[in-house]
């Protein structure tokens, strides 16, 4: 059954903007980017919001509804009470290109600090065998979708602008967790370069990235807190550190 | 009016999902620099997608897969229209393309032997497609990317700069394919953040757009699934083949009426789910054709022991070739046997515990947990035909991906056709798109070698701007939103899953009429990432594509793999010896008939002769296969 619905956008670009209210209709089992495909088709022809799958794989469509980081395909309408107002404003930690459309080049610059995948040089392809319950590890964290939510969510760099420059974010804290415990990767040192290049020392575990992670990664609890310990553990246990010193290995297994 | 952009690459690959970044990879790989332009951020793609696996014959579950096995299949799938080198290489090489990805870092599961492991999908003998639960295509997708990123770490590392050989173009339209004498010398389009216009200038092009699902009302694809690659080939000269033939995919979700059309992994039913009616009967049973009565069980005990024992059991029909099984949905809803939402029902939940369905089939259990309220570990799933792949694409040549008749375009992935012939299988997607997306590269490295330069006439790039300004300056008139949606109604009432000469006819029609309006589409608004804009230029490529399949298929007068006309139900050994290839004069497209090229003799030898039988003409069987 259609329904009449008050929506507010925020419509603007990176020199100016504001909430603009529309009335539109709603029917049964639609999700909020329906909503805005509708006021794009019918009041704003030139709205811009990205999106792309429409069945949360592929985490185009990153906004914040009623002030959370959420995607539009797997809002529900029918998860706001009756009456209220739905408000849809771009993500608050990247800068505005127009409309819900924001400037998400931080996490691509991010990827490229990340030092990749590292195959053992002597394992021909066809040859690698894993266990399952190895590789399901780092399977959790590749489920991302990279819609960066969580990187939007984190208050470490959500106000902070300046901690930009130091701070990787979960999404990529995730991304070292995976390779750290991809079984076959050869790079060592991992844990150690996320907490000295990549900013890890700076989180401080309110779980909040994990909160708003649509594919229910546990982030902090999985990825961030694991490689903290670990970190902790070498660093401060003068005989484990002697011993990383000394084999020229990292010592932590 | 500012300067414009310019670039110079080797190559420009128009694409940035799986067979896009395999050809950037390989041409890279040789030393070119490479042009990746997408018209979404990076790792977006449609291939992120794909659910199911990918299909290659590594015999990891069963050792008696092998690529003759695999390329029998393939063949049997697409009922023998393939062409048939791009099945044999597509068979031959899959399962490099797989390994492969494990040394670029990607995580498959696994068998207990710590091999890949692979599972069941329609029309495969053996278990075969690798998997990483019913997100494949993510997987796939994300270990290209991070190859791209990793070879850029590699240039930055060597030259200071990480884009000395590949660039990303992300969120940028290419509008043309750009000639100079017959040639390709480059491509045009416009920044989609600022609608600022850009000229890359280079001697390949390699179009690896994907697919055409959004010309239709109801679909598993993305808004950029608008056939973009099929009509800029079709615009710089090349041809399309066969693009009659579309998969209507058998299980989308049919409710809410929001997400209909999304698409229901076909490893649902590989894990054993079922299909039944408002009946409640499993109907399947009763649609199996008579070429794979001997492979598919035509009882419920044989089709459940099949599960437990492969060997000595024939396959539930539920694993049909995905036309077949569509086919049959359509029928049961059309007789009135389909569910409160017109869809029928897909069972998984009695057949498999909770934990395992949560394991095997997580995105599933998710998307209809999140979106439909649907618990698919208690309940069944309601789910219809959904349009999911063009088998019908740009006509190549087998061993180069080389567009044919255009020097220096090349194609790969969904765009290039031939490959699946009139239908194809599950996880053969997602290998065609490693295996053609790397001879793509290679073909284009071979042809920029001989042809390094290419420069674009100042003519050439004053009509390609007009052309990108033109809907801002017409007055008033059409709105693009709603011809879309005239479009989408059109396709699928006229030239949908069941379609009949006079039907198609009309649609023709109705296409020429939309699209002579669209010439009136005016867009509000500035250039500045601006939706309307940018579907002006996604729905003339729509038009183009609709019409290259309208008048494909009002030609092929038989019913084949996608492609069914209710006047013409039987399948003709005379049609499948015929290719449709459509070309366009700038005016019209026009299809003609062309043979097809005839299998040689040690592929024919594949097969028992009673099989080609079904398929082939007596003549063709006499001579058996061609020397």
């Amino acid at each position: 059954m259609a329904r009449k619905l008050k929506l507010r956008i925020w419509r603007g670009d990176a020199t100016d903007g504001g909430l603009k209210n529309v009335e539109v209709e709603a029917n049964d089992g639609e999700v909020v980017l329906d909503l805005i495909h509708r006021v794009q088709a019918t009041q704003m022809g030139d709205l811009a919001v990205r999106w792309n799958c429409k069945a949360g794989k592929c985490g185009s469509c990153s906004m914040e509804i009623n002030g959370k980081p959420r995607l539009a395909c797997m809002t529900q309408v029918s998860s706001f009470p009756e009456g209220e107002e739905i408000t849809v404003t771009p993500l608050r930690a990247f800068p505005v290109i127009k409309d819900l459309v924001t400037d998400v080049s931080f996490n691509y610059r991010k990827a490229m600090e990340i030092p990749s995948y590292e195959h053992p040089k002597n394992l021909a392809p066809g040859e690698a065998r894993m266990e399952q319950i190895d590789v399901e590890r780092s399977q959790e964290f590749r489920k991302c979708i990279e819609c960066f939510l969580c990187q939007d969510v984190c208050h470490v760099v959500r106000d902070h602008e300046e901690n930009k420059k130091s701070f990787a974010g979960p999404r990529f804290f995730i991304r070292i967790a995976e390779l750290d415990m991809h079984p076959l990767d050869m790079l060592k040192n991992r844990k150690q370069k996320a907490q000295e290049e990549h900013g890890l020392g700076m989180c401080n575990i309110t779980k909040c990235c994990t909160e708003v992670c649509p594919e229910h990664i546990r982030i902090t609890d999985n990825a961030i807190i694991p490689m903290k310990e670990r970190v902790v553990d070498v660093k401060y246990d003068p005989v484990r550190w002697l011993g990383s010193k000394i084999r020229k290995r990292e010592g932590i297994v | 009016m500012t300067s414009l952009e310019k670039h110079k690459y080797d190559v420009v690959v128009i694409g940035a999902g799986g067979a896009g970044l395999r050809a950037a990879v390989e041409a890279r790989a040789a030393g070119l620099r490479v042009a990746i332009v997408c018209k979404s951020l990076f790792g977006k793609a449609h291939t992120v997608m794909a659910e199911g696996g990918a299909a290659a014959s590594m015999g990891n579950v069963n050792e008696k897969d092998n690529w003759q096995v695999h390329f029998r299949d393939t063949m049997r799938g697409g009922k023998f229209l393939n062409h048939y080198r791009m099945a044999e290489l597509h068979a031959k090489e899959s399962p490099d393309r797989i390994w492969e990805l494990e040394v670029w870092g990607a995580l498959f599961d696994r068998t207990k032997e710590g091999k890949i492991s692979q599972r069941n999908f329609g029309g495969h003998e053996y278990p075969r497609l690798a998997h990483v639960g019913d997100r494949t295509g993510l997987e796939l997708i994300r270990t290209m990317q991070q190859r791209i990123v990793a070879l850029q770490q590699q240039d930055a590392k060597e030259s200071g700069n990480a884009e000395s050989h590949i660039k990303v173009f992300a969120e940028l339209t290419i509008t043309e394919i750009l000639k100079e004498n017959g040639k390709i010398a480059g491509a045009y389009g416009y920044w989609r953040e600022n609608g600022n216009e850009v000229l890359f200038e280079a001697p390949t092009v390699i179009i690896a757009t994907g697919g055409v699902g959004k010309t239709f009302k109801i679909t598993s694809n993305s808004w950029e699934g608008t056939g973009d690659g099929h009509a800029l080939a079709l615009k710089a000269g090349a041809n399309l083949v066969d693009m009659e033939f579309l998969q209507f995919h058998p299980t989308g979700m049919v409710w809410p009426p929001s997400v209909r059309g999304i698409l229901v992994t076909e490893s649902v039913r590989g894990e054993g789910g079922i299909l039944t009616n408002s009946l409640g009967e499993r109907f399947m049973f009763k649609y199996i054709p008579e070429v794979f009565k001997d492979k598919y069980a035509d009882n419920e005990a044989e089709a459940d022991r099949w599960y437990l024992d492969q060997d000595n059991n024939r396959r539930p029909p539920e694993l049909l070739p995905r036309d077949e099984v569509s086919r049959a949905i359509n029928t049961e809803v059309k007789a009135g046997r389909g569910t409160e939402h017109g869809g029928v029902y897909l069972d998984v939940s009695k057949r498999i515990p909770a934990d395992v369905i949560k394991k095997r089939l997580p995105s599933m259990w998710h998307q209809f947990y999140e979106l439909a309220g649907v618990d698919i570990t208690k309940e069944a799933m309601e789910v219809g035909p959904t349009c999911h792949y063009v088998m019908g694409g740009v006509e190549v040549e087998p061993d180069t991906a080389a567009a044919v008749g255009v020097p220096g375009l090349f194609a790969a992935g969904e765009v290039a056709g031939g490959m699946h012939g009139s239908n194809r299988l599950g996880g053969n997607s997602l290998s065609d798109l490693l295996v053609f997306g790397r001879r793509a590269g290679m073909g284009a490295v071979e042809y920029a070698k001989k042809n390094p330069t290419a420069t674009v006439s100042e003519k050439a790039i004053a009509d390609a701007a007009a052309r990108i300004e033109a809907p801002f300056s017409r007055a008033g008139g059409e709105n693009s939103y709603s011809l879309h949606a005239e479009l989408q109604e059109v396709t699928h009432n006229l030239v949908g899953i069941i379609r009949t000469g006079k039907e198609v006819e009309e649609a023709i029609e109705k296409i020429a009429a939309i699209r002579a309006r669209s010439a009136n589409v005016a867009v509000a608004g500035t250039r500045q990432f601006n939706p309307g804009f940018h579907l002006a230029f996604d729905l003339d490529n729509m038009l183009l594509v609709a019409e290259s399949t309208a008048k494909s298929a009002l030609l092929r007068e038989e019913s084949r793999g996608g492609h069914t006309r209710d006047d013409f139900p039987g399948m003709s050994s005379k049609w499948r010896q015929v290719n449709h290839i459509s070309s366009f004069d700038g005016k019209v497209v026009t299809v003609k008939a062309q043979p097809l090229p005839s299998i040689p003799k040690e592929l024919f030898d594949l097969f028992d002769i009673h099989e080609l039988e079904k398929y082939m003409t007596p003549e063709e069987i006499a001579k058996g296969g061609s020397n």
